[in-house]
């Protein structure tokens, strides 16, 4: 299958590689929300997701603390499910979550602090993982 | 360029970034630079485009000491230190918001729209922030 180029007009009969990244909080917004569907939507369709980058207020996508009334759904939860089940190489912007106090067992341990917060579905990383994704994407795809 | 059995990806990724939105009123502006500095890093060839109230980033005498803040415009003017030369803002932007090219800080091209509009055309990546 000839290497899609991104200058050109995909033509979407063929499979698209896609990264996806989130900049906006849960709840606040639509955004988010809208991110995770458009990610069901595109596997669903036979295309790839190459990463999922969570930067700025979206790595509170990724905290595992939050409770949500039983009516509602727990979009954290959904995320989680969601990367779990396909196997999504998912990033958390270490620096954005670091301040947002969204942490995993080795970040909580340095700081000496009680819990991780993150899913452990989604590693924390440098934006080098969201170079790396623009590289090697046919389509980078920002919500938020 | 054209979809050959070209099975290497080209080397440099033409990334364009497109600040619209006011220095201190929300992170927009600053997550747009992180992103910008990160891929100049990685040595990618990198377009930096001031739009609507994203020119506000780029006036000069900008003092955020004030509200405790980092000055954006200083961090926008190391810009060329990391190898990025392209810098733009969008005329239209300007002149809807009266503001005057002398205005600006240094090293800034004013483009108008079917400029900006090649540029976005011709890049690899977009982030609009």
């Amino acid at each position: 299958m000839p290497i899609l180029v991104k200058t050109t007009r995909l033509d979407y009969t063929q499979i698209v590689k896609f990264s996806i990244v989130i900049y906006a909080a849960p709840y606040s917004s639509e955004s988010a929300a809208t991110a995770l569907r458009f990610a069901k939507s595109l596997l669903a369709q036979g295309h790839e997701l190459y990463r999922l980058f969570f930067f700025g207020d979206g790595v509170h996508n990724a905290a595992k603390l939050a409770v949500v009334a039983q009516d509602e759904i727990n979009l954290q939860r959904q995320w989680d499910d969601f990367i779990e089940e396909h196997g999504i190489d998912s990033v958390i912007c270490v620096s954005s979550a670091l301040r947002r106090g969204v942490l995993d067992h080795t970040e909580a341990e340095r700081h000496e602090l009680d819990t991780a917060s993150a899913h452990e579905s989604s590693k924390l990383a440098g934006l080098g993982q969201l170079i790396d994704a623009t590289l090697h994407s046919d389509r980078v795809v920002n919500f938020g | 360029m054209t979809d050959t059995e070209n099975t290497t990806k080209p080397p440099k990724s033409r990334i364009t970034f497109i600040s619209r939105s006011a220095p201190y009123g929300s992170n927009r502006a600053n997550l747009c630079l992180d992103i910008a500095l990160a891929s100049a890093v990685f040595e990618q060839d990198v377009s930096y485009v001031f739009l609507d109230d994203g020119v506000y980033q780029i006036l000069r005498g900008q003092d955020a000491s004030i509200i405790k803040s980092k000055t954006l415009g200083n961090a926008l003017e190391t810009l060329g230190l990391y190898g990025i030369e392209n810098v733009f803002a969008d005329e239209g932007s300007l002149k809807r918001r009266n503001i005057d090219g002398t205005e600006l800080l240094a090293d800034i091209q004013v483009i108008n729209s079917d400029a900006l509009s090649e540029l976005i055309k011709s890049s690899d990546t977009v982030f609009n922030l």
